[in-house]
């Protein structure tokens, strides 16, 4: 479970998000909808706290990750991202090639043999749906895929580190219509067996994909968590006029 | 022709003269420099010591001199100006006080006229260290004047690696070492590289530094504690103090130019194959 309690986000003197409480249940999926601007890809960088890596960023309030408070000094940054795998907007392949983009990960992470690497290699290609593409061309460049196969190369890269939580940024966004339904597929198929936080900006997107739903807006000049619950719920009978009026298509 | 288009024509007009001046004005001067040294040049000249104070024979000594000067600066220079870059990329923000003193020292050095490094490398190596005019002292001095350049070019080539590979392999879990040395090194290498046989041309180039350093005598050096001349003191000597040394010194120009025309021609391909590992388009 992934739990928040009053997290705030500065940028400098600039309030990014403010105050977001939330619960996102084990083996859910949890989408983050809302306007530009309002602090989506803000919330998602702290889980796994990719946000340290954006230059004059502080955060206030506590994060709870399977129930441990992942702010706590001296904690192991790299054993989160491990536990915690995060999917960039555009799909950030390593310029080397496909095999050696997920063997670099599995080698930092323990010693294994070659056969052990290829093994983990092709069940992360399976599980994403690239393995028969790209079976007989894994030592090619892995920037020479089209984007939605680096996209799902990328998803293949963070699965191979067995992470219980998935941090998604849009990650169909720079995708054509039918990469993109693949990836939403893929998402499909990893419903339960992780736990998945996914930003998008696109509502049919989050009605199809998510057991719960939270509405960001921005309001006093920083992003605010005005609406969440489960799916159906927040898409039928919202409490917060503005998210009514922003998921039936009036605002936003 | 209308007015909007004649008006285009004139600045078009006055790049393409400007352009056309300079490289005229440069290919005269290697036209004259292989002109008056091309029929100098043999494989006699290349391989056999100078006689008759430089004014008959040939340019083996100055050569090797040559490249043991440049073995010497460059190991020195180059894990030295590696690792001050690697610092000054991943362990100081670009706007800290540390790494702004560094950056602005390196670029005042960088400015300074080698004359200066020269005297600073007899008045250091040559006097202080006991070292004497040697290759060694000359080497050093060159690693000297060649380290603010290459840490400039090497942090450079650093930055240009897209930010998104480092966010990706942060999120994926990999230390900065493995990320430095698996993702960030072999992406920008050949940048680096480029910025390395930069440098290898300036030394080439460099005389003043190496006069008061590694010296001028013409003998074939033993060893780099020798004394040794490099091919442009060979030059400049040959046309300022030895009469009758003109053709000489424009056959070892000439030399020299080839030499630097082969490291440019290197530097030019290892950028397009850099710019090619970026975009993917040439990945191992």
């Amino acid at each position: 479970m992934i739990r928040t309690e009053s997290l705030s986000v500065h940028y400098g003197e600039t309030t990014a998000i403010r105050e977001v409480s939330l619960q996102v249940p084990e083996g859910h999926v949890t989408a983050i909808v809302g306007p530009s601007g309002c602090g989506k890809s803000s919330f998602l960088l702290t889980l796994n706290r990719m946000i340290d890596l954006i230059p004059g960023a502080t955060t206030t309030g506590r994060i709870l990750i399977g129930g441990q408070d992942i702010y706590k000094p001296g904690l192991d940054t790299v054993q989160l991202r491990r536990r915690v795998g995060g999917i960039a907007q555009k799909p950030n392949p390593f310029p080397l090639s496909i095999r050696k983009n997920i063997h670099l990960v599995l080698k930092a992470q323990q010693n294994r043999t070659r056969a052990e690497l290829d093994e983990i290699t092709e069940t992360a290609l399976q599980d994403v749906g690239l393995w028969d593409e790209v079976k007989d061309r894994l030592d090619r460049p892995a920037l020479q895929l089209s984007g939605g196969q680096q996209q799902r190369l990328c998803i293949a890269r963070a699965l191979a580190l067995k992470p219980s939580y998935l941090l998604m940024d849009e990650p169909c966004s720079a995708l054509d219509p039918i990469a993109s339904a693949k990836v939403e597929g893929l998402i499909e198929d990893l419903r339960r067996r992780y736990t998945i936080v996914i930003v998008t900006h696109n509502l049919a997107q989050a009605r199809r994909l998510a057991d719960d739903v939270a509405v960001f807006w921005v309001q006093d000049g920083s992003g605010q968590m005005i609406e969440f619950g489960t799916s159906e719920k927040v898409f039928s009978t919202p409490d917060n006029p503005t998210s009514a009026a922003y998921l039936s298509g009036i605002q936003g | 022709m209308n007015n909007h288009r004649w008006k285009e024509s004139i600045p078009t007009a006055a790049m393409w003269s400007i352009a056309i001046l300079i490289t005229a004005l440069l290919a005269w001067i290697l036209c004259d420099i292989a002109w008056r040294g091309f029929s100098h040049v043999s494989w006699d000249f290349l391989t056999s010591e100078p006689r008759d104070a430089g004014r008959q024979g040939g340019i083996a000594p100055m050569i090797v001199s040559t490249l043991l000067i440049l073995c010497v600066s460059l190991s020195i220079a180059f894990p030295l100006s590696l690792g001050t870059a690697i610092w000054l990329v991943e362990q100081t923000r670009q706007t800290s006080l540390g790494g702004r003193a560094i950056r602005m020292s390196l670029d005042a050095l960088a400015a300074v006229p080698s004359i200066v490094f020269g005297l600073f490398g007899n008045a250091f190596f040559c006097v202080l260290l006991g070292m004497e005019y040697s290759i060694l002292s000359g080497g050093l001095t060159l690693a000297c004047m060649l380290l603010p350049i290459l840490t400039r070019v090497t942090e450079e080539a650093l930055r240009s690696v897209p930010t998104e590979f480092q966010h990706a392999s942060a999120a994926a879990g990999l230390t900065k070492t493995t990320t430095l040395l698996y993702i960030t090194l072999p992406t920008a290498g050949p940048t680096i590289a480029a910025g390395a046989v930069l440098g290898i041309g300036r030394a080439l180039a460099e005389t003043a530094a190496l006069i008061f350093t590694a010296g001028y005598v013409t003998r074939m050096p033993g060893s780099v504690w020798d004394s040794g001349r490099s091919l442009s003191v060979h030059i400049y000597d040959m046309a300022m103090n030895v009469p009758g040394g003109n053709s000489q010194a424009y056959a070892t120009a000439l030399v020299l130019i080839v030499m630097l025309l082969i490291v440019n021609m290197t530097v030019v391909s290892l950028i397009r194959l850099g710019s090619n590992r970026i975009s993917g388009r040439n990945a191992r």
